[in-house]
């Protein structure tokens, strides 16, 4: 499915000397442009509106764990932390559940089940992130802090991650809200991945006499390896910057901390807790620097994730959302 | 396309349902919030023709964006610093409106009247005092069993000028907290946990068992949260309400710019952790219309306004300084 | 392995039926005729209603539209009729990773752009923010949608001397109209439940929005304030307008199924 319309090439056409039918491909083009425009546009504006804080602080930014207004000091380090681990938790959950529950559909669930299936997790992906939010304060959170928590400092009680008090609010309960707002586009693109098996792949496995079990492992799982890793990439770029959900769950303290218990930050959220209220200039401009970081990060993945499912899927536009 | 028409049409049907009215924007500290949107929603049965739209995004949001001029009137609770007001493109003023107490609230079984001292808060602040059957505060509440229970410190995440007033008093009467953390619409807290707003904190200890945090003493009783009585200057235990804020207050000295602080006042039933709170208004306003509008709603707020504040806890202020403070409201410039 | 991988299927769903569950008994109670038709209380007071945060959000819903789709869908006309080869497969991959963009980062944009130089938190402001992170979205299902159009059509139209422009806009996306305003109204639902975006541009109101240049109220925004807030009435009311907007999502989510006739990637 290449772009262009193949009579491009009728020499008369080309190049229309028509003027409605220029001015209208000129709109068309200004349009596509404005892709490229709003990238750099971004991103000139979080550079731009960061530059204080970059000469003040130069690399020491990314490795300081200070933030503090009072003295105008500030590092990013805590809420770097903080994204990549709550976003890291939500994986560990995510991309199991998400392919398990893919392979599930593709493989084994009965016909009838499958359009309902689909249907309910296509819903998951509609719930917006206030919502859960919402859900997670009155709901999950004192479910985590009154049973999940006490029975994993209890059974897993020896292990750093596990320790110390219980809030409630904390980096484990930011991840696995994140967890559940991955869950829909991991379990999506990996059924993608999963039903573009060829069937010959099958056959031939069975041919020499696989079992059921071994036939997905091997010969399913095995050739879609890399695309179901795309597929996890592609999450991890949607968790980063997961912002409304985390923010009311996950305890707003820059902290560095090896307990899950303990409360974290992350990027989106201290930006959207302090956009509005950073008086000094440094705190604005270190704000802009932290969503230049997270812009970085999130282009990086999602770059990323996107180039490994187009390898796979051949030349031309990859059957793949963002 | 014919979509597109349609739903333009609904915008701008939606948009002139009602006839037009003025609308004056405010945003700023959520510790006199309730006391606002109070005094908003009566003023638009006094005038109709202008509604004023108050949103608490915290005292530094405040502060920034009337300096940023994004809203006709800012709201804070600590008063701007002389570096902030430079940035002011006009000289901007500062309205005091009423004065409140920043309680200590806490999430303990049976809602226990706990009595704490200055120090004793800022150790727990500091993460000195991790237990809430610590020696220190068991010392204070004589003869009351006290859990064996983590302490949760919860502080705000957003710049705000409850944080101002507590970082202030904890910078007066503790040497340590004054060295290490400082004073602050936000500062670097040495531990807890944020959470956005008085609403957001108050929240925030309602969900957790164990918890202590500060918040603006409306919250605290329209929540049925329980709260310390505070030692005070000269010795006392004193509770927060509005007669011992009003006894904070009395002893203020305030300056000709309104600015001023009432932490740890000396008088014998003054209330330590109180604070006023101010509008912050250009002194000359740029929209002749909003501008007068402003100055009437002011002038309505000095006097009706004043008498709202007590059945919402806030001290209204004492009547000379309300003099003073209208003379500076009929200054404004339109 | 059947039963686990099952298994592994019903946690996945789980929380969007324990999320529903918690919607409908939680919001159902609060909804009445108050909550669609008055205006919010102060704290503390109880009663009042969102019924400016549900006009709101389908306001800034149609300012996003006309800024997003316009846009959106001529730029998938272009990868569709015009582009070449190698620039288009470039331009899919910048809008996909575009689309990858955190929203919070369009409300920084945003305020940079528009509510720090006209010196004012605006509806305009949050239907920009709204509309920009359509755009990509549009773009690639009419890019889409418009590959679909069987090429016999085109030739034939243009065998009679049709001038392009017209064979594009009355045959070609005539043709693919269903596809193209489903992609509408998924992208549409998407950003309807956008709340970080708003925090910096639409601010809310508490009173009827009378000018697109002012302050806005939404639902998202209104849902996050009550939800942090101390309030039981306003947790109530924050359960209601969470019912309310999920409701506006699926009823966007439905007419999707209803318009697409091919089943459209996403």
């Amino acid at each position: 499915m290449t772009g262009p319309f193949s009579l491009a090439r009728f020499s008369p056409l080309r190049k229309s000397a028509h003027w409605p039918d220029r001015s209208f491909r000129w709109m068309a083009l200004l349009a596509v442009a404005a892709i490229i425009g709003l990238i750099g546009l971004v991103g000139w504006q979080l550079y731009s509106g960061s530059r204080l804080a970059v000469e003040k602080f130069g690399f020491s930014f990314l490795t300081s764990t200070k933030w503090d207004p009072v003295s105008d000091e500030f590092g990013a380090l805590p809420f770097i932390f903080g994204t990549l681990v709550s976003s890291l938790i939500a994986l560990i959950i995510a991309v199991p559940l998400g392919i398990a529950t893919a392979l599930f559909l593709t493989e084994m669930a009965p016909q009838k089940m499958r359009q309902p299936a689909i249907m309910v997790i296509e819903m998951l992906a509609a719930v917006p992130s206030v919502i859960f939010g919402l859900w997670g304060i009155f709901v999950l959170i004192p479910w985590l802090r009154d049973h999940l928590f006490q029975w994993l400092r209890d059974t897993l009680g020896f292990l750093p991650f596990f320790q110390g008090p219980i809030y409630g609010v904390s980096m484990l309960a930011g991840g696995i809200i994140v967890a559940i707002m991955i869950l829909p586009i991991v379990t999506a693109i990996s059924r993608e991945i999963l039903r573009s098996v060829p069937k010959l792949q099958r056959e031939a496995a069975y041919a020499l006499g696989a079992t059921h079990w071994e036939v997905i492992r091997i010969a399913v799982l095995g050739y879609a390896q890399r695309g179901l890793f795309g597929a996890a990439v592609l999450g991890l770029g949607r968790a980063l910057g997961e912002t409304m959900a985390v923010t009311m769950v996950i305890g707003n303290r820059p902290e560095i901390k090896a307990s899950l218990f303990a409360p974290g930050y992350t990027l989106a959220s201290v930006i959207a807790n302090e956009f509005t209220e950073a008086t000094s200039d440094v705190y604005l401009n270190s704000l802009f620097e932290l969503g230049l970081v997270l812009f970085a990060l999130t282009i990086l993945v999602n770059a990323a994730a996107q180039l490994m499912l187009r390898r796979l899927a051949g030349s031309g536009p990859g059957k793949v959302a963002g | 396309m014919k979509k597109i028409l349609a739903l333009a049409a609904w915008a701008a049907l939606t948009a002139s349902v009602c006839s037009a009215q003025m609308l004056i924007n405010g945003a700023g500290a959520s510790f006199p919030q309730p006391l606002y949107t109070k005094w908003f929603s009566a003023y638009a049965q006094v005038d109709r023709s202008v509604r004023f739209n108050y949103q608490g995004i915290g005292s530094g949001g405040g502060q920034k964006q009337i300096l940023a001029e994004t809203v006709d009137f800012g709201a804070s609770d600590g008063p701007m610093s002389d570096e902030n007001l430079a940035k002011a493109p006009r000289p901007l003023w500062h309205i005091p409106t009423v004065a409140g107490a920043v309680v200590i609230c806490y999430n303990l079984p049976g809602q226990p009247k706990l009595k704490l001292e200055g120090g004793t808060i800022a150790r727990i602040f500091l993460g000195k005092i991790t237990k809430w059957n610590d020696a220190a505060i068991t010392a204070q509440n004589p003869g009351m069993e006290l859990p064996d229970r983590e302490i949760l410190v919860v502080h705000r995440s957003d710049g705000s000028g409850t944080s101002y007033i507590f970082t202030d008093y904890l910078s007066a009467v503790d040497q340590e907290w004054a060295e290490k953390v400082g004073k602050n619409t936000a500062v670097k807290w040495p531990v807890g946990l944020g959470g956005k707003g008085n609403a957001g904190v108050t929240g925030q200890i309602q969900q957790s068992p164990g918890a202590i945090g500060y918040v603006e003493l409306a919250y605290a009783k329209q929540n049925h949260l329980p709260y310390a009585a505070v030692k005070n200057a000269a010795g006392h235990y004193v509770e927060p309400s509005i007669a011992s804020v009003t006894a904070a207050l009395a002893s203020a000295t305030v300056h000709d710019d309104f600015r001023f602080s009432m932490v740890n006042a000396p008088g014998a039933e003054a209330y330590p952790i109180a604070g006023a709170t101010w509008l912050l208004v250009y002194g000359q306003q740029k929209n002749p219309a909003k501008g007068q509008k402003l100055v009437e709603f002011l002038q309505w707020a000095f006097t009706k306004g004043e008498t709202m504040a007590a059945a919402l806890d806030y001290a209204p202020l004492p009547a000379d300084l309300q003099a003073r403070v209208l003379k500076q409201v009929q200054a404004i410039k339109y | 392995m059947r039963v686990v991988l099952g298994l592994c299927a019903l946690l996945a769903a789980a929380p969007l039926f324990c999320v529903l569950y918690f919607l409908v008994r939680e919001g159902a109670s609060a909804l009445d005729w108050n909550f669609f038709t008055q205006l919010p209380k102060p704290a503390g007071e109880p009663g009042g209603g969102m019924a400016p945060a549900i006009v709101g959000t389908l306001t800034l819903l149609a300012l996003a539209t006309v800024v997003g789709v316009p846009v959106g869908v001529m730029g998938g006309v272009y990868l569709a009729e015009y582009g070449h080869p190698r620039a288009n497969g470039w331009i899919r991959f910048a809008a996909d990773v575009l689309n990858g963009v955190p929203s919070i980062v369009w409300g920084m944009v945003v305020y940079t752009l528009l509510v720090v130089p006209l010196k004012s938190f605006s509806a305009y402001a949050g239907g920009v923010a709204l509309g920009l992170i359509m755009i990509p979205l549009v773009m690639r299902t009419t890019d889409e949608v418009l590959a679909l159009v069987p090429q016999s059509y085109r030739e034939a139209a243009l065998a009679l001397g049709i001038p392009r422009w017209k064979i594009i806009t009355v045959i070609v996306m005539k043709t693919a109209l269903r596809g193209i305003v489903t992609g509408v109204l998924v992208a549409l639902a998407r950003v309807a439940g956008e709340t970080a975006p708003l925090l910096f541009t639409a601010l809310g109101n508490n009173f009827w929005n009378q000018s697109l240049a002012e302050p806005i109220a939404a639902l998202p925004l209104q849902i996050f304030t009550y939800a942090i807030s101390p309030y039981d009435d306003w947790h109530r009311q924050a359960w209601a307008g969470a019912l309310v907007l999920m409701l506006m999502i699926l009823v966007l989510n439905l007419a999707v199924r209803l318009f697409a006739r091919t089943k459209t990637v996403r």
